[in-house]
């Protein structure tokens, strides 16, 4: 029963936070910054979302003690739009509008954001999106500080390519946006780089689909055509579980063959029974395993702040990591809480990621990262086997895809354009 | 001594000079070979350990077999300073590190003075291929198969030799059938003049698998004698295969089905006998998926010997559980709310969301680990039928709780009363049952059914408080289309969905064969109101 006392004691724990955080309210409401963070703390969601949140405190309280943002003392209004979609934008609106902060940072699934978004350009306010998405997109307002596809995806299939000589491929994914349009992306990479159509097979599942007998028997005989298979999971978070265990079930191992999740890490590990799932990858930004002083320091910290050493740290949590270190220096560096100063501040800033590198912010709102393949181990964490050599250069319009290989992103002046057309040479208005 | 006594000593002296040679020597040899391509897994590059697996695995030392086996288990470790490989335990105090080759105990040293040596899935398949080639000549046969399985796997070029030497001695006609396979593999992979090829090619074909296929698909691609010969033999294999995968997709449908059973079942109860919309049902069925994780907890701090029983421990738990909570909503809620469905639907529907928040705030929102016990891991074979043991018990398990549940309802007082009371609650009333009480057990009987069935599922679906949901429609769908308050309607409307949805789904994929089931039930409806089994008579027309 201990995991249940200990749920309790962290329960009281959070009361007691809360009860703190509405007494600094009263006491410092005159001088404070207010950063909104928008995560769902119920729901589907919950499960990733809510460690975002606790992230977020932990830099907020540092912040503090290292006495606060242009002389003031941050103060976190934390909301929960319940893995709503639409409670998602009321949400954002009542943060900006009755609570008035100066930066939200929020959002996990790219229909939250979607949802956010028309919310965030019409009051004119500030988003940190600190999850991998599927790209084509860059707005003003947004900082995208996870990866785009170019910075995950693609380079996750190069390593396959060459050092697993893979030749034929499954897309197996969720059935929503992000799949749908990595897929399209990944195709079309694939494609360019000679793998014939009947070399592709492309699978979509329901959320939360958890029969994979037929799937997983399907890939197998897909994979006896002779030639070296692999699959590339865009496979949402939950399904997980029960494919790789349909998977490690029906004898399939890594060695025979691999599958590369995108949304597979050290925090959805940390309920599973790991051995099933040994020897299979995930591409990131970051792993928990990463050797590094700041990520020790990080770690270390993470776990006397949630009094949980077994608690782990995952690629949004440094890309909100990151996307706070930037918004403070920012605003320190425009002297102002004001949107279009920080916005203006942020580009060009650039702090110390946590596996060694830099970070930057680039002119079309994303960041440079370097890319990361690892093994899952039987300890839930993961064994790096693969990096790219320096950072990779975030793409919000992908190079592959017809629609957009003539976009570029470019937020400074005089350009500011979000989508701009170099084929026509005009900005194609905001925000599509 | 005279020249005969010195003539007859002397292939005696020779001899031992021969076995000691032979003894010793290749023993010296061989460990100084050893050593330093154990060394060589220290380098944190991947190429020179694949390099150092393979020499491993060419050395034809037994002992390697056992440090690559240590290695594949990740038992290997460099030390930080030095960096000499050495194979490390867990001990109470500390790591106990020994020398792999020597075997020589180097003491005890901390965790943190060591490193791990990193593997990768090239590694792995280096490891198994190599294992298997120093297992060839093991004296058992299981090991031997196992060995001659790897390297048609592999289908290393290197090994013809070993192999064929292997073949030489082999007396086992089943692992020579395997070993003339491997070799097939490795000749048609490598070259060979064409009649070698077009013989091996029928060697392969008799194995009739998806790894035949795999060596073979390849062939079939050419022109020539060769390739039609290759063709032939994919043909001849793939139509074998389609039949067991027909075979194949009936056994998916019916696990699914048993899946769908196992969910339903409850429901069948509380929705189909005695007519109230319970959307808790779900949490039902994820409260019983905890019980199962709260014993396995206990058991792994207290008892770690009991953990291949804790799901027979968690039973009758997850049913006492799940009973007592749903007789506590019954007792609370519905028996104010009965014949008004509307708002029966939208209370149970509201303690639904209390319940997944209530385990939400408890156990957090993140999955819980609930383990495997060993016999239930893993798949047996029939024939090309893959069968997983946790799907085939599951299926054995929903008609064992079915058989149950009807034996109760037939044969027992409380059955008796259940009927009496579903079918004129009045008449029963004035026969002196005590009619809200029976409303409760039921009630509370197919509450614990559904914890029963979190029990099981725990083992193929997630653990975590949205457990119940992805449940609660498929239910509703199984009952209505099987015939509301018929348990046969249950059993096969459940197996029927499940085998359409899978046959369905290698054509339209996942997400359309749901519709289409979808679909199909709306239009059934129509047709059958009342479902596939309707109870007829008085009781009904009310």
């Amino acid at each position: 029963m201990s995991h249940f006392s200990s749920a309790l004691t962290r329960t009281a724990a959070a009361l007691a936070v809360g009860a703190g955080l509405a007494w600094g309210t009263a006491a410092h409401a005159a001088d404070t910054i207010k950063v909104g963070i928008l995560h769902s703390l119920s729901g589907t969601m919950a499960i990733s979302e809510t460690t975002l949140k606790d992230v977020m405190l932990m830099l907020i309280e540092q912040q503090n003690e290292a006495g606060g943002v242009l002389g003031k003392q941050l103060e976190a209004v934390v909301v929960d739009p319940a893995s709503d979609w639409p409670l998602f934008a009321e949400k954002a609106r009542e943060l900006i509008s009755n609570d008035k902060v100066a930066v939200v940072f929020g959002c996990w699934t790219s229909v939250s954001r979607k949802s956010v978004l028309p919310v965030f350009e019409e009051l004119n306010s500030l988003l940190f999106y600190p999850v991998q998405y599927e790209g084509e997109e860059s707005s003003k307002n947004v900082f995208y500080t996870g990866a785009a596809p170019n910075q995950q995806a693609v380079p996750a299939v190069d390593y396959l390519m060459k050092e697993a000589e893979v030749e034929r491929w499954v897309l197996a994914g969720t059935d929503y946006v992000y799949p749908r349009t990595t897929n399209k992306i990944l195709e079309a990479y694939l494609k360019a780089k000679g793998v014939a159509e009947e070399d592709i097979m492309i699978n979509y599942t329901p959320f939360g689909h958890s029969d994979w007998q037929t799937i997983v028997a399907s890939i197998k005989e897909f994979a006896s055509a002779g030639k070296k298979t692999a699959v590339v999971s865009t496979i949402n978070g939950d399904a997980n579980v029960p494919f790789y265990k349909e998977l490690a079930n029906q004898g399939i191992k890594a060695e025979d063959i691999p599958v590369v999740a995108f949304s597979v890490g050290e925090e959805e590990l940390a309920g599973l029974d790991t051995a099933p799932l040994v020897g299979h990858l995930a591409a990131w930004n970051y792993f928990q395993s990463v050797e590094s002083d700041e990520n020790d320091a990080f770690v270390e910290a993470w776990k006397a702040y949630t009094k949980n050493p077994d608690r782990v740290s995952n690629d949004p949590m440094e890309a909100h990591v990151i996307g706070f270190k930037m918004w403070v220096q920012a605003v320190e560096k425009a002297g102002t809480t004001d949107t279009d100063a920080v916005a203006d501040a942020m580009i060009g800033i650039s702090v110390p990621n946590l596996s060694g590198g830099t970070a930057t912010m680039m002119p079309n709102h994303h960041l440079t990262k370097p890319v990361l393949i690892g093994e899952v181990q039987d300890d839930g964490q993961f064994e790096i086997v693969w990096e790219t050599p320096g950072t990779v250069v975030g793409d919000a319009w992908s190079d592959y895809l017809p629609g957009s290989k003539d976009l570029i992103s470019d937020w400074r002046k005089p350009m500011s354009c979000g989508n701009f057309n170099v084929a026509t040479g005009k900005c194609g208005g905001q925000g599509e | 001594m005279t020249s005969t006594g010195i003539s007859r000593l002397f292939p005696a002296v020779l001899a031992v000079i021969i076995l000691a040679l032979a003894s010793v020597a290749p023993v010296a040899a061989a460990e100084a070979d050893l050593a330093p391509l154990v060394q060589e897994f220290s380098n944190r590059k991947y190429d020179p350990k694949v390099e150092a697996i393979e020499k491993l695995g060419a050395s034809g030392d037994m002992r390697a077999v056992a440090i690559l086996k240590a290695l594949g288990n990740r038992d290997l470790y460099t030390m930080k300073s030095g960096d000499r490989v050495v194979l490390a335990r867990e001990t109470a105090d500390g790591m106990a590190i020994s020398d792999p080759v020597t075997g020589e105990d180097l003491g005890t040293v901390p965790e943190k003075a060591l490193q791990k040596i990193r593997l990768n899935n090239r590694m792995r398949r280096t490891i198994s291929a190599a294992i298997g080639t120093l297992t060839l000549m093991s004296p058992d046969a299981a090991i031997r198969g196992d060995a001659a399985e790897s390297i048609f796997l592999s289908r290393d070029d290197d090994d013809l030799e070993v192999l064929d030497a292997a073949l030489a001695k082999e007396t086992d006609p089943d692992v020579k059938l395997l070993m003339e396979q491997a070799r097939a593999a490795i000749v048609l992979e490598n070259g060979s003049p064409d009649e070698d090829l077009i013989a091996a090619i029928a060697v392969v074909k008799s194995r009739g698998d998806r790894d035949a296929l795999s060596v073979l698909t390849g062939l079939a691609n050419g022109e020539g004698p060769v390739a039609e010969a290759a063709k032939e033999a994919v043909t001849g294999i793939e139509n074998r295969l389609e039949l067991w995968g027909a075979a194949q997709n009936v056994f998916y449908g019916l696990s699914l089905g048993s899946v769908l059973l196992l969910a339903a079942i409850g429901l069948a109860i509380t929705f189909g006998v005695m007519g109230v919309i319970n959307m808790a049902h779900g949490e039902m069925i994820m409260i019983g998926a905890y019980v199962t994780f709260m014993v396995q907890e206990l058991i792994r701090t207290s008892a770690p010997w009991l953990f291949d029983y804790s799901l027979f421990i968690a039973l009758p738990l997850a049913f006492l559980i799940a009973g007592l909570i749903g007789m506590a909503i019954e007792h609370g809620v519905i028996r104010f709310l009965y014949g008004r469905p509307l708002e029966t639907l939208l209370a149970t529907w509201g303690i639904s969301l209390i319940l997944q928040q209530a385990v939400r705030t408890i156990f957090g929102p993140t999955n819980r680990e609930v383990g495997t016990p060993d016999w239930m891991s893993g798949f047996f074979k029939l024939g090309e039928l893959t069968l997983t043991y946790n799907r085939v018990y599951i299926l054995f398990f929903s008609f064992a709780v079915l058989a149950l549940l009807m034996l109760v309802m037939r044969y027992t007082a409380f059955g008796l009363q259940m009927r009496a009371v579903t079918q004129n609650r009045p008449m029963a009333g004035s026969m002196g049952i005590r009619t809200g009480w029976v409303d409760k057990l039921t009630f509370g009987l197919g509450s614990g059914i559904a914890g029963i069935a979190g029990v099981a599922l725990s083992q193929i679906d997630n653990v975590s408080p949205n457990l119940g949901q992805s449940y609660i429609i498929d239910s509703f769908m199984v009952v209505v289309f099987g015939g509301v308050g018929n348990l046969w309607g249950t059993l096969v409307g459940a197996m029927t969905l499940g085998v359409a949805n899978k046959f369905l789904e290698p054509y339209a994929g996942a997400v359309l064969a749901k519709i289409f089931v979808l679909v199909f039930i709306i239009l059934f409806i129509q047709k059958r109101p009342r479902g596939l089994f309707a109870l007829k008579g008085r009781a009904v027309e009310q």
